[in-house]
């Protein structure tokens, strides 16, 4: 097929690269990069700072950098991000010419302006509000502003994307549906839209508020939208990971789906019930019914965690079948064994998918219980799980994807394998325990954004246990090990871009081909008669066994506290 | 073919399940609707439910109330502020004022006792948090949330702030008594 459009075809991989794509693909990414390395040296100021043995930071400066690493982590790094990946899984994946480029590029700029805006009423002290800027606490209207603005524009790259299907679709740049991993795409741009659409409907009133316009903005009213927004971007993230965890295992093994029909609806489920976790946010407070919030935080059977645990099992599973299929059969456990492990796209997609599911996934349930979050609400154990499932699940699958990315996208050799080969493994562990640490000093009543307990100065202080300080070191040295490793991701990232060896490209031209399956005809699956995933089906019961007794653990320490009606 | 490839099978939706992936909804939609009827269960047979009664509110009316049960049951004052320790009767209303940076009064309970404890905050938002039973609950300006509490044990318990609310949140602590009688 010859258009007008530039593509290249990548010698190694084989992918086609929109010449215009690929220019948008590579600036988003980079925001991202920056953006993280922004946020990663606040990280470890403020990690050293709640190890209260170091307590680096005085107080303002602490809330003020505490804010700022909330929105350039969760919001900034993630977004641009997963911008990038929306075009990929559009442009790449279909072999299609991507919507609008200057559109795009529209988008890019408002993104960057909004987070340059936001970022300087921070950093002059004027917006020290937490990324949840819960009102009436005041902020300065260039912060409301810049999100607004950073917000249109992930919005506009998400209609780009959606564009982009209908092009490919009436092009016929591909036969039949859309990948897997493009439709969790699809899923998470949807949600995108609609949660974006929520951020956008609370904080426009909010920075007229701030501006003087409107007169008070209801507390209770901003909690319930703004977390429409706040939990229910993290289902972005959530399908977005899921997608790189299934891009993985198909550039990693050549896995295939178990079974289309099982992992595409579960990312439907997504969707459907996508407002579980933004009711977990408002479980400690008054004003709502308590029917409102035990219908709410699981719509009555919890099916956006049934969603997880299918994807925690499709994406090892169908890892197995690949593996068995080469011929690693023996016991249950050889083909995991014999995985890949010093290669960096799969190690670290590997260790996101097991802090995402025992550390993140577990810990998320417990606070979307409606009891069992008085004993959560608002202690080091909220930010323990968000830790697990953003940093050591989504940030680790994308830190994933980029290794993959650099000779494919970019060009370029990565440097120092050596490395990277452990970047995954410093990261992800350190993640890991770091949340374990949060989370069990949550459950000595830690509290979160907090900048001293020790309560140094106030007329009645409350003396923590020992094992509280124990648990707070235990969280500085591993958050430390954690920004080591991605302090090295970064270095070999940027490091690669600029000085890795240049590799072939692949010429630009004008002609294009189809993305033509051969049609298989029979419908069987890997093996309906067969149990093809036994090793797989192991992890997923020694997971729900974990997962039952921490549950009834936490049921059992809330029988002892105070009566409460 | 692969998930980053369309399906090879035009017909993609009618492939039958695999036995494994059957086999594990199966039992995870089962514990699902397990931790979803734990919730209505804990609530006809548990101890610990956060009650939902909630009034609106203003400052000036609950700083008010606050003020009208510090006078009629105070028993002394402490620290160099002179917070009044207040000590109701089992069953009574109970105000606890959350604002910046403080809580005020500090209230003595008795044992096994029931009261009514009523929160709000004067300004931005905050945070309950009883210590050490780690009993968290938000308080917001303008609505009057009434918390039912039976304390189960003597003891001198802290009540921290753990929403964010400024420059002085990291101070605004207090205590609160159990007493056995």
């Amino acid at each position: 097929m010859a258009g007008t459009e530039l593509f290249r075809t990548d010698p190694r991989t084989g992918l086609q690269y929109h010449k215009s794509a690929e220019l948008l693909i590579k600036a988003n990414a980079v925001a991202a990069v920056v953006a993280l390395l922004v946020g990663g040296i606040i990280a470890l100021l403020i990690t050293l700072t709640r190890w209260q043995a170091v307590h680096l930071l005085n107080a303002d400066n602490f809330y003020l950098l505490l804010t700022a690493h909330g929105l350039d982590m969760l919001v900034i790094w993630v977004i641009f991000f997963e911008i990038a990946i929306l075009y990929f899984c559009s442009s790449t994946l279909l072999r299609s010419r991507l919507a609008t480029p200057r559109l795009a590029w529209l988008a890019f700029a408002l993104m960057v302006i909004g987070t340059v805006t936001f970022n300087a009423a921070i950093f002059t002290g004027n917006a020290t509000v937490m990324m949840t800027s819960y009102v009436p606490l005041p902020g300065h209207p260039a912060f409301y502003l810049g999100l607004i603005l950073f917000a249109v524009g992930a919005l506009i790259g998400c209609f780009i994307f959606l564009g982009t299907l209908v092009v490919a679709r009436a092009e016929k740049t591909y036969e039949g549906s859309i990948p897997l991993v493009t439709f969790g795409a699809l899923t998470a741009c949807i949600i995108a839209i609609f949660t974006i659409a929520s951020g956008a409907i609370i904080l426009i009133p909010t920075f007229l508020w701030s501006a003087g316009y409107v007169k008070s903005i209801d507390p209770l009213m901003y909690r319930t939208i703004w977390w429409a927004f706040g939990h229910s971007s993290q289902q972005i993230n959530v399908s977005a990971h899921v997608a790189v965890w299934y891009a993985i295992a198909a550039i990693v093994f050549a896995a295939k789906p178990m079974s289309e029909r099982v992992s595409r609806t579960a990312f439907v489920l997504y969707i459907l019930f996508l407002q579980l976790a933004s009711a977990h946010h408002l479980l400690a407070d008054p004003g709502l019914s308590t029917e409102w919030k035990v219908f709410n935080t699981s719509y009555a059977m919890y099916l956006a965690v049934l969603a997880s645990m299918i994807h925690g099992l499709t994406v090892p599973g169908s890892i197995e079948v690949a593996q068995r299929a080469k011929g690693l059969t023996k016991g249950l456990f050889e083909w995991i064994r014999k995985a890949p492990w010093g290669n960096p796209t799969f190690s670290g997609m590997f260790i996101s998918l097991l802090v995402f599911g025992f550390l993140g996934g577990i810990s998320g349930v417990m606070m979307g219980t409606e009891q069992l979050n008085m004993i959560i609400h608002n202690t080091t154990y909220v930010p323990g799980h968000f830790h697990a499932t953003v940093v050591g699940g989504t940030t680790l699958a994308f830190m994933a994807l980029t290794y993959f990315l650099i000779p494919s996208l970019f060009n370029r050799e990565v440097i120092m394998p050596g490395l990277a080969k452990w970047q995954p493994y410093l990261f992800g562990i350190g993640m890991g325990v770091f949340s374990l640490a949060l989370m069990g000093a949550g459950t000595l009543g830690v509290p979160r954004r907090h900048w001293d307990i020790t309560f140094a100065g106030a007329s009645l202080p409350y003396e923590y246990p020992g094992t509280a300080y124990l648990m707070l070191a235990i969280m500085g040295v591993s958050g430390v090990v954690a920004i080591v490793g991605g302090a090295a991701y970064i270095l070999i990232t940027v490091g690669s871009l600029l000085w890795g060896k240049r590799l072939a490209a692949g010429a630009y031209g004008r002609e294009t081909t189809v993305l033509r399956m051969p049609v298989d005809t029979a419908l069987t699956g890997h093996g309906t008669g067969g149990f093809v995933a036994p090793g797989t089906f192991v992890f997923a019961m020694v997971f729900l066994t974990a997962f039952i007794l921490y549950y009834f653990v936490n049921w059992k320490y809330l029988s002892t506290v105070w009566g409460l009606s | 073919m692969s998930a980053i490839q369309p399906p090879a099978q035009r017909i993609w939706w009618k492939q039958p399940l695999d036995k494994v992936e059957l086999v594990w909804i199966v039992i995870a939609f089962a514990w699902c609707l397990v931790m979803f009827f734990m919730m209505p269960y804990w609530h006809v047979f548990g101890k610990q439910n956060l009650s939902s009664e909630t009034y609106r509110a203003r400052p000036e009316m609950f700083a008010r109330a606050a003020e009208e049960m510090v006078a009629k049951w105070k028993v002394r004052e402490e620290t160099e502020a002179k917070i009044p320790v207040v000590a109701p009767p089992a069953g009574a209303d109970v105000y606890l004022i959350a604002r910046l940076w403080d809580w005020w009064p500090i209230l003595e309970l008795e044992e096994g006792k029931t009261y009514r404890l009523n929160l709000m905050s004067m300004d931005y938002q905050h945070g309950f948090s009883l210590q050490p039973e780690n009993i968290n609950v938000q308080v917001l300006p303008g609505y009057q949330h009434v918390v039912t509490v039976t304390p189960n044990r003597a003891g001198t318990y802290g009540i921290v702030c753990n929403e964010f609310c400024g420059a002085g949140h990291h101070k605004m602590v207090s205590k609160l008594y159990v007493v056995k009688k």
